[in-house]
Parts: C-alpha cells; sequence; structure tokens
C-alpha cells in the first residue's frame, strides 16, 4: 500500500509501484479531469501539480511521488487559479477541451512563479502543452488577461 | 420526447418506428449499405439538396423545459470542439425567446428517425460541415413552436389573447393584466397542447443571440475536469481492454502465447478477435502490461507490405495512363499545344494521422435484458448502432447509443466501419457481455490505426496564351477513394468516380476555357478515410499554388489575377478582397524574406481566402500571421466561427510544415507525437478572422478554415525567396534564406 495525499485527502493505493500517477489518479482514485493524451510526456494533458510545479503524471511513478502533495485540476484554488479559470471562460478559450485540465494546470504554474509573463515566458512554459485543435491564441491571450486580474 | 415540463429523470425517448434502411444485411463490419443520396457539397445550394425550410416542427425531439426552469437543447451532432452545442441551442433558444443562462445541452440518443442529419438522408451523423446547415429551419422551427405553445398556455391560464403577450429572456407577461410567468411554470401546460406546424419564424431584425457573442455552453465544464469524455466512463463492474493490433494493415493473427500476459495479476482474460488480440485487464495500466506481454505471431499473407516510397512510384505510373474523366470542357490538349508559356507541376500529399487529442475508445455495457449501452463519441450513430447490434446478434433498437463529448476527431470517429466500436463489440461478443468493457486505445494505437487522409498525387499542365491567359489545363488526380467500398459508395462516388477525391478541382470556380480533370483510384491496403475538409486538403493546395504560378508566369498579381478569373464566383471573390484589403495587400512588397501569400477556396458551401504573412531563413519558415476572411451565410455564432478558423490554423500547420506517416514494408513508422508533432504554441501565428456579412442560409466552418492555410504559405515562400514548394508537408530542407 502506497500513500498519495490528492488534493488535501489521504489515499492509500493498491497497486504497482511503477504504475504512473495519471493511470492511479484516472482509474483507482476517478479523478477523471487529468487526461492521458501520449503517454511519453510530449502532449502535457495529463500536467498535475506536485508540491504546486506542474509535471507530467504519465511519467510520474507512483512510488516516486513520496510525501509531495498532489494537485488536480478537480482540487485548484486561490486566486491564481480563480483568475486562469476565470479568463479561460471570458475568451471562451476551449474547443474538444481535451487537452485543457493540462494547460490550465500550466498556466497555474507559470502565473505563480511568474505574475507578469511576456510572450516568451509563456512560450516557454506553455510549449509542452499540445492543443490540436489549436487553440493557442486565446490560450495565450487568457493568461495576459489573468495576469491582469492578478495584478 | 414529449417532455416539457417534465424533470429530466422522467424523460424518455418514445420508441419511434425505424425505417428499413439499413435492410438487414448488416452481418459484420462494413456490411452496411445506405440507398440515399447524400449531398454534402453545397448543403446552401437549393438546387437539387432538399429543401430544408420544409422541415417538420419537432418541439418535442429536441427542447424540454423543466419546471426548474431550465431549457435543455437535445442535441443531434457530436460536438468534438467545433462548439456545435452552442451553435445549435443558440438557434433554438433565440426562437424560444430564452434566456442564455437557463439554456443547457443534451446529446440525442440514436435514432435516426428524429435526429437524422437532414444533408445525410437517413443518417444520423456528424460530417460535412453540416450541423449547423441541416440544423437550421429544424432547430429555429422547434423553438418557435415551443415558444408558441407556451404562449397558448399562457393565454388559457390568463384568459387573455396570445397576441397580448410577450415573451422576453425566458419570461412570459400580459402587460395590461400584470401577469408574468417564468417558462418553466407554463411548461407542464403548455406540454399538452398540439404542436403548432407553421409556427412564425423570426425576423431577422428580431434576432437576439443569432449574430451575436454568445458565451459556449461548454467552458464551465471543460475548464474544471468535470466534462465527461469517454475514455471517462467508469460503469460498475468494468473491465479495462487493450487490443494486440497485427503491424500490417490486412494483417491476422497468427499464433498466440499469452502465458505471461495472463501471469501479471488483475490480467483477467485474453481473447482473439477478428482485429487482433485484446487483453482484459481491471485497468488500464494493467492492461497495457498485459498486451505488452503477448507474444503474438501475426499472419501477414494478406498484408499490405509495401513501402509509401513504392506506393508513390506506383502512382507516378498510374498518372501516365489515362484515367476516369471527372469533368471536361472543350479541347484543352489544343488549347496547350498552342501556348506561348506552358507551366507543369506535380505535387505530392502524404497519408496523414487525425491525431485527435483523445485517443480512439468506446465502452460498453450488456443490460440485464439482453440489451446494450454503448458510450463514446459517436459520429455516424445510425451506422455505430447498425455495426454493434450486427456483432452482438440484436437488433438496432437494442443498442442504446450515449454520445459522450469527443476529444477531437477531424473526422477519425465518422468511419463507415466504425472501426473501434466493432472491436469493442467483438471483445463483449468473446466475453459474452459478464463486465462492461471499456476498449482503450493508446496514442501508438490511434496512430498506426489507419484510416488515413490518403497520399495523393496531382499532375498539372497548362498554357498560358502571350498575354497571360489561360488557353487550357490538365489534371490528373491518383489517390484512394474514401468512399469506394463504404456504406455511402452508392450515395457518392458515380460513373467509378468518388467525388471526395477531385471536390475542389474538377468543380473550380475559374473561368478555365478548357480543361480536363482525370482521376485514378489507387487500390493499396491502407484503410483512408475523410480528414478535416476531406479532398479540399489537397486540392486546394494544387489549384490555389498552380493559380499562383499561373499568375506569377503572366506577370499579374496574384490577387487580380483570381479576381480576373473569378467574375462568375461572387462570395470567393468577396472573401478574397476582404481577405486582401485587411491584410493591406496592395501595399505590401516582400523584404528580405518576408512577404505575403494568399489564396481562396470554397467547400461545404463556405468561402475562405487566406493571407500568409511568412519569414524566410534558410531550412526555416515562421508564419508571422493569417489573415483571413469568411462567408459562411448567416454567422449564427460569430465568436465560434472565429475560433473554428483559428483552430484550423493551428490544427493544419504542422501538415504544413512536417506531419506526414509513412510505411516501411507496410510498418507505419510515426507511432506518437514525437515523431508526428503536432503545431506549438511558439509556432502559432497571429489569426486575424473577418466574417462577411451575409444574409445567405448558413453553411458550416468546422472544416473550410484548413484548404486555404497550405497555399496561402506556399505562395508566401515564393513572393518571399522565388522557390516554388509544392508537396505537403513543405520541403523545407530545400529551403534557402535571402
Amino acid at each position: 500500500m502506497l500513500k498519495l495525499t490528492v488534493n488535501g485527502v489521504p489515499h492509500e493505493v493498491d497497486a504497482d509501484p511503477e504504475t504512473p500517477l495519471l493511470w492511479v489518479l484516472r482509474d483507482q482514485l476517478g479523478k477523471t479531469g487529468t487526461k492521458y493524451g501520449c503517454g511519453i510526456a510530449q502532449c502535457g494533458a495529463c500536467t498535475v501539480h506536485l508540491d504546486g510545479q506542474p509535471v507530467r503524471s504519465c511519467q510520474t511513478a507512483i512510488k516516486d511521488v513520496g510525501e509531495a502533495k498532489v494537485t488536480t485540476i478537480e482540487g485548484v484554488s486561490g486566486r491564481v487559479a480563480e483568475a486562469v479559470q476565470g479568463a479561460w471562460r471570458k475568451l471562451d478559450v476551449v474547443q474538444c477541451g481535451y487537452c485543457q485540465s493540462g494547460q490550465i494546470m500550466s498556466a497555474i504554474g507559470l502565473l505563480t512563479d511568474n505574475p507578469k509573463p511576456t510572450d516568451t515566458d509563456i512560450e516557454g512554459a506553455m510549449d509542452g502543452n499540445i492543443c490540436r485543435c489549436g487553440t493557442y491564441q486565446r490560450i495565450r491571450a487568457a493568461i495576459h488577461e489573468a495576469a491582469r486580474t492578478l495584478a | 420526447m414529449l417532455t416539457l415540463g417534465r424533470s429530466k429523470a422522467g424523460a424518455r425517448t418514445p420508441r419511434v418506428s425505424r425505417r428499413s434502411f439499413l435492410g438487414g444485411a448488416a452481418a459484420a463490419t462494413g456490411a452496411i449499405v445506405i440507398g440515399f443520396r447524400l449531398d454534402l457539397k453545397n448543403p446552401a445550394r437549393a438546387a437539387g439538396g432538399p429543401d430544408l425550410s420544409t422541415v417538420k416542427a419537432m418541439p418535442n425531439a429536441f427542447v424540454r423545459i423543466a419546471a426548474d426552469d431550465t431549457v435543455t437543447v437535445i442535441i443531434k451532432h457530436l460536438d468534438m470542439g467545433q462548439g456545435n452545442t452552442t451553435g445549435l441551442a443558440a438557434i433554438l433558444a433565440d426562437e424560444l425567446d430564452a434566456d442564455w443562462a437557463q439554456v443547457r445541452t443534451e446529446f440525442a440518443p440514436a435514432d435516426a428517425a428524429l435526429y437524422n442529419n437532414l444533408l445525410m438522408g437517413p443518417v444520423q451523423g456528424t460530417g460535412g460541415s453540416t450541423a449547423i446547415a441541416n440544423s437550421w429551419f429544424q432547430l429555429r422551427k422547434a423553438g418557435a413552436a415551443a415558444r408558441e405553445m407556451l404562449v397558448a398556455a399562457a393565454s388559457y391560464q390568463w384568459k387573455v389573447p396570445v397576441s397580448e403577450i410577450t415573451v422576453e429572456r425566458g419570461v412570459l407577461r400580459h402587460a395590461a393584466s400584470k401577469n408574468e410567468a417564468r417558462f418553466g411554470a407554463l411548461a407542464a401546460s403548455a406540454a399538452t397542447l398540439p404542436v403548432p406546424q407553421e409556427p412564425r419564424l423570426k425576423d431577422p431584425s428580431e434576432w437576439r443571440l443569432i449574430g451575436t457573442k454568445v458565451a459556449r455552453l461548454d467552458s464551465a465544464a471543460k475548464t474544471d475536469g468535470s466534462a465527461i469524455y469517454s475514455l471517462d466512463i467508469r460503469r460498475p463492474g468494468q473491465v479495462t481492454a487493450m487490443v494486440a493490433h497485427p503491424p500490417r494493415f490486412g494483417g491476422t493473427v497468427g499464433r498466440v502465447d499469452d502465458k505471461a500476459a495472463r501471469a501479471i495479476p488483475g490480467v483477467l482474460d485474453v481473447v482473439t478477435i477478428p482485429s487482433g488480440v485484446a487483453v482484459i485487464a481491471k485497468d488500464t495500466w494493467t492492461a497495457r502490461k498485459g498486451r505488452d506481454a503477448l507474444v503474438v505471431v501475426w499472419d501477414d499473407s494478406a498484408a499490405e507490405a509495401r513501402s509509401s516510397d513504392a506506393i508513390l512510384a506506383e502512382y507516378r505510373e498510374t498518372a501516365k495512363r489515362p484515367g476516369l474523366v471527372a469533368s471536361e470542357r472543350g479541347d484543352p490538349a489544343a488549347g496547350i499545344k498552342g501556348a506561348a508559356k506552358v507551366l507543369e507541376a506535380e505535387f505530392i500529399f502524404p497519408y496523414l494521422a487525425h491525431a485527435p487529442m483523445e485517443p480512439l475508445n468506446a465502452t460498453i455495457e450488456r443490460a440485464a435484458d439482453g440489451s446494450y449501452d454503448v458510450f463514446a463519441g459517436c459520429q455516424l450513430q445510425t451506422i455505430e448502432q447498425a455495426v454493434v447490434a450486427a456483432i452482438l446478434g440484436v437488433t438496432t433498437d437494442k443498442v442504446r447509443l450515449h454520445t459522450q463529448w469527443a476529444g477531437g476527431s477531424f473526422g477519425r470517429r465518422a468511419t463507415p466501419t466504425a472501426d473501434y466500436l466493432a472491436e469493442a463489440a467483438a471483445i463483449v461478443k468473446a466475453t459474452r457481455g459478464r463486465a462492461p468493457v471499456h476498449l482503450v486505445w493508446t496514442r501508438e494505437d490511434d496512430m498506426t490505426g489507419g484510416y488515413y487522409r490518403p497520399t495523393v498525387l496531382h499532375k498539372l499542365r497548362a498554357g498560358l496564351d502571350a498575354k497571360g491567359a489561360i488557353t487550357g489545363w490538365q489534371h490528373m488526380v491518383v489517390g484512394k477513394s474514401i468512399m469506394i467500398g463504404s456504406p455511402f459508395e452508392a450515395m457518392i462516388v458515380k460513373n467509378g468516380i468518388d467525388g471526395t477525391t477531385v471536390e475542389g478541382a474538377s468543380d473550380t470556380p475559374y473561368a478555365l476555357p478548357a480543361y480536363r480533370f482525370e482521376v485514378h483510384n489507387a487500390r493499396e491496403g491502407v484503410p483512408v478515410l475523410w480528414w478535416r475538409s476531406v479532398g479540399h486538403t489537397h486540392t486546394a493546395q494544387a489549384m490555389e499554388v498552380f493559380i499562383d504560378e499561373l499568375a506569377h508566369a503572366a506577370g499579374v498579381d496574384p490577387l487580380a489575377y483570381r479576381l480576373s478569373l473569378l467574375a462568375s464566383a461572387p462570395r470567393l471573390s468577396g472573401v478574397l478582397k476582404l481577405a486582401a484589403e485587411k491584410a493591406n495587400w496592395a501595399a505590401a512588397k516582400p523584404d528580405k524574406g518576408r512577404a505575403l501569400g494568399i489564396a481562396a477556396h470554397e467547400s461545404f458551401g463556405s468561402y475562405v481566402a487566406m493571407v500568409a504573412d511568412v519569414a524566410v531563413e534558410t531550412g526555416k519558415v515562421r508564419v508571422n500571421r493569417i489573415v483571413a476572411a469568411v462567408d459562411v451565410g448567416i454567422a449564427v455564432t460569430p465568436d465560434v466561427i472565429r475560433a473554428q478558423v483559428e483552430g484550423a490554423v493551428g490544427f493544419a500547420l504542422s501538415s504544413v510544415l512536417r506531419n506526414r506517416v509513412t510505411l516501411k514494408e507496410g510498418v507505419v513508422q510515426e507511432r506518437n507525437f514525437d515523431t508526428y508533432e503536432p503545431t506549438r504554441m511558439s509556432e502559432m501565428p497571429v489569426v486575424e478572422v473577418h466574417i462577411m456579412p451575409s444574409q445567405a442560409a448558413p453553411t458550416g466552418i468546422g472544416e473550410p478554415g484548413v484548404p486555404t492555410l497550405a497555399p496561402a504559405i506556399s505562395n508566401a515562400i515564393f513572393a518571399a525567396t522565388g522557390q516554388r514548394l509544392r508537396s505537403l508537408p513543405l520541403d523545407l530542407t530545400s529551403l534557402r534564406g535571402v
């Protein structure tokens, strides 16, 4: 049994310690907001926070999570998260929406560290998150919008 | 669904007797034949198409007003991101005079009698950018009829004439008596009234939602993790299946050694099915480990074992022979023979994978009475239902489809063989429905699973006279037909010619004095399918780049040259002029490797022009900006239209710059996003979208933003460097900076 704290709730998980965090979240803990896209850390759809830092849950074995607190899209809260989700809704960023949990988790990570990112900062933080629908223009605008809200 | 006034829980779909158009012969996947006229080419064009304005008013099929005052619009289409739920709901809600805040949506069940796509005959399905176009009158009438029923109910209750009752944002009022009621309070009594068959539709001046920026109805659920896609379906007792597929198309299972797979804790079963070997496990990761442990010897005796290069070489040989004539006029050979200048060009296009972010998956559950529930991103419901029913040996009414939000599709989920649903059904059959089966494809399964945009060869030849006028145009297209062998063959294929192979070329709007478009249907064993904008993905590149070449050879500005050939195509000319004006085309001059390029194309009854602003360095292209102008008739939800064009640019850019699916001795080489890399944010140009004001019936915009991107970029590269890159993806290695 491995211990995992997800969105502030402690869980005991019965799984192979090599299992990626992604599949424990989705299949055992019912946190399906975190998405599977590629399984090789190329697309960012599975992005969650470990102690507030964005990580690719498809490449994070549960044995390596340790004491770190896991936050998924279902559990984000606070000023930055509200600003980001609010900007996403105001600008109607989403299309199919499948990648957007990961995009939002990356954006929250960016704005937490850097409340006033430039376009280059945004590309640096977001280039690992693929959106096949091509919503990048609105993602960029929404991050600037969220930064304005936070200022 | 006579459900005005009932709660969601109480709403049931009535059993509607189905037309027997599918016959009884749907014995196996792909064995379905639909004998019905399909008109996807131009949904707005009245000639030859169905008259959509005569559709019956069916408020009970399309709207449910609950006592809690919510208005739920029933969506008969799949929303794979194109935002049609918002647009379809806006059409109905406007006629109903609902408040946008009270509007919800729900995907319709599979029911071809109630929910067929009016442009697909008796088939419920989403494709060809038809969702808004086919639903326009249907949903207006449904909304208007429901409104009249609510007004009639208020009239009875308040004992006042209907003519004195007003409706505004979900509230009915009678000013003189100061009576007022919200929809929810009147819905139950309205539901008992007869449905008006010819409700009055609003004049465009009365629209409050149509043509305005309405908030997307799916934004909230898609930004907090609560939106459910089919990969998120969790049924009680469900097991997860992953399938080992043959590495070559047409391969079959030879010998299976499943000892190691079965030894993995959590692996529950291993079954051989027609499409491969399925490992069934307690969860996804265990299923994957089980599949990795399988040892399968494949039988490749009937498989496609050629490489893409060999297939293309065969196309080039084929192109030398006369093909089937798709369209012709005059004597182009004679025109070219006497020309002052002759231009020739070859364009090659690779196989492309759709690669939606959500890999294909489905869940099928057997109910106690022997019927089945299917949860998936259903896109061709009528066919999918029939395929699943045939495999499970039940009638179609025993298969209930629950359409979920789809994490992209780009055409892939609308597969006439319903391949992945057939696979899920085969596993349910092999395991006798003991547990709900959640079939998961990995990214690698999705990428290597076939049903690609066909690989296509275009060969063109044209002559110009001394003044630069076109004297003849010869055009050969070689590619595998999407429709031949599919249930849609009877509808679409005429005299051996699949319209989707030549659409956008053989019906060119350019005034060519003499032309001949020929086709060869290639026959390789790679399954092919429509990929966002179908034939236009390649015909627009061939036509719009070659026209650009002719313009330059004629010494005429490419915009002026196009306009001179489009006198009888006012809507296409209109978007060309609008895009050029907004991009400041007239004043632009190439400067140190940076230049503008232009292209225009009609697809699915919508008109799009794009001006690309690109910067070229050796081996590299940077697309700075795309200025797009679109004419989709009445713009129902303008912000969704803009989003679709922005997205089309982001989606298609990687296919212009790098994406291709290649076969090496029949084996697909690109297996994941590392070797088939979609566009990333740092590559995304600024996209400006201008919408042409129009009173014409609305057409679609899911696909039409794609075709013009590649030629606009290609033409800009030529303007910047004098180098003509024709084939896709662009051969950037050959590109030299200025």
